[in-house]
């Protein structure tokens, strides 16, 4: 089972480590011939009008929507936004996720902050149900979900910051940038499911 | 857990989401635009571009924050602004502008020639230049949450962040394979912090983002720093000074991204229309060198 991190742009070798570290096989993928047999997607944390600029212009929209609307597919705050449908702004998204995001949702970068959340999914990959520590860094919002995408985590004050519809997740902040895999076994369990099927 | 803001793991974060990346230097809003239309990761919002405060000369100092404002306004990546070295006041006011990211950067002329800015006590995050190890980890050791290598600025000549880059990655290279014993003696010849060099030999590289900076001009220079090691670009005076900055820009983007692919290398160099003239490092008096200030 190979998973692929989509590399045109940010933390993508954070995420490859972690999945290496659960004994999985990783393909960076740049182009769209690099989909071809992988089982699932994590998009990386980064600058989404980049990401969407390069995906664009290297003919990665189409085939990325097409790898999602088949296999699971993670996006991690700026692949949040990407897996979007509607963040407020003219840049290419994927629309594969029935949510829409709010980028720079809590200001600049002064106001980066850590968290401690209470994620009840979690555990399905660890019953301990401690709370995540999360990472937000000029971190989006997801402002709704419809259809049928549910909401995995809020903040206290019930802000939605992660997401899941399917086989397809969001999380707007960064489990990538700390040592807790929850998050990345629970992809791993998602992808795996996804390929039973 | 309640909220934390400005820890280090949001500081070095930011940089962390920038990788693979180009910071491009601009000096108006347009340009900013510019720049954030072709893909650039952040901007360096500055009142002069290198190559130009080389050819006015005079002392260079930080940005009106009339300028940085109107840039933050224009565009949603990430805004950075150079302060002089050691002014922490000038650091201070950008801090309370709210730019995402401080360069404390040997561009500007030095306000303090012994002392670097203490960055821990600022909740913006700092990058500052080096030209070794010891000297980026003197810098993470003040505080700095992103280290970018020297090069020298405003020349168009790859050849010093070339230099610096290698210098870098070679002493982290030699450093992962000494013994245990000899540690404390490396850190001292370098002039680090021994935690810092330690959790350097563990990591197997800095504990955070490196990139290149300083005579970066063209999509294969960019790939070649990427090639060697770095974690991204920082392009000043090469996009706009050159003739098509927005197309320049845009296949300097491509590049970094795709550095290991020499078709796609091949395919964005082409047709870029005239470079910015470069200035050869190597016929260059020491006095017009600006790489060796700080320390």
């Amino acid at each position: 089972m190979e998973i692929g991190v989509l590399a045109l742009q940010g933390d993508f070798a954070e995420h490859q480590a972690m999945l290496e570290k659960l004994g999985a096989a990783v393909r960076q993928v740049r182009q769209p011939g690099q989909l071809a047999g992988l089982a699932g997607l994590v998009i990386p944390g980064g600058e989404s009008t980049t990401m969407g600029k390069l995906a664009a212009a290297y003919d990665l929209i189409e085939p990325l929507r097409e790898f999602g609307r088949m296999h699971a597919v993670w996006g991690t705050c700026a692949g949040a936004i990407f897996l979007s449908r509607d963040a407020g702004n003219e840049q290419p998204l994927l629309d594969l996720m029935d949510i829409s995001v709010i980028r720079n949702a809590f200001g600049r970068q002064v106001d980066s902050f850590e968290i401690d959340l209470d994620v009840p999914e979690l555990k399905s990959v660890d019953p301990s149900g401690k709370p995540y520590h999360a990472v937000f860094i000029r971190a989006p919002l997801i402002d709704s979900v419809s259809g049928s995408a549910k909401v995995l985590a809020s903040l206290p004050d019930g802000r939605i910051v992660a997401a899941r519809q399917g086989h397809l997740l969001a999380t707007v902040f960064h489990p990538e940038l700390t040592p807790d895999d929850r998050f990345h076994r629970y992809f791993l369990e998602l992808v795996k499911s996804r390929s039973d099927h | 857990m309640e909220k934390e803001v400005a820890t280090f793991a949001v500081k070095k974060g930011l940089a962390q989401m920038l990788k693979g990346g180009v910071i491009m230097d601009v000096v108006t809003p347009d340009h900013a635009k510019i720049a954030e239309d072709a893909g650039a990761v952040a901007v360096m919002a500055l009142e002069r571009v290198p190559a130009d405060i080389r050819a006015t000369g005079g002392v260079a100092r930080m940005t009106d924050p009339e300028i940085i404002l109107k840039i933050m306004d224009a565009v949603s990546i990430p805004v950075m602004a150079k302060a002089r070295i050691g002014h922490f006041v000038e650091a201070q006011i950008l801090e309370a502008i709210g730019v995402d990211y401080i360069d404390e950067s040997e561009v500007l002329t030095p306000a303090d020639e012994a002392h670097h800015i203490y960055k821990h006590a600022f909740k913006v995050p700092f990058v500052c230049g080096c030209r070794n190890l010891g000297e980026a980890l003197r810098r993470i050791g003040e505080g700095a949450a992103m280290i970018r290598t020297k090069g020298e600025a405003g020349t168009g000549d790859v050849v010093e962040a070339v230099r610096h880059a290698r210098t870098v990655l070679g002493e982290i290279r030699t450093l992962q394979y000494l013994p245990e014993e000899e540690v404390m003696a490396f850190s001292k010849e370098i002039g680090a912090p021994y935690e810092l060099v330690l959790e350097t030999r563990t990591l197997g590289r800095m504990p955070v983002v490196n990139f290149a900076a300083g005579g970066i001009a063209t999509p294969a220079d960019a790939a070649l720093m990427m090639q060697i090691g770095v974690d991204g670009v920082f392009v000043g005076s090469g996009i706009f000074k050159s003739g098509d900055p927005a197309r320049r820009a845009a296949a300097i983007v491509k590049a970094t991204t795709h550095y290991n692919d020499p078709q796609v290398l091949a395919e964005v160099s082409r047709n870029l229309g005239e470079p910015m003239v470069g200035r050869s490092v190597a016929v260059m008096p020491e006095t017009e060198k600006i790489a060796g200030r700080g320390w």
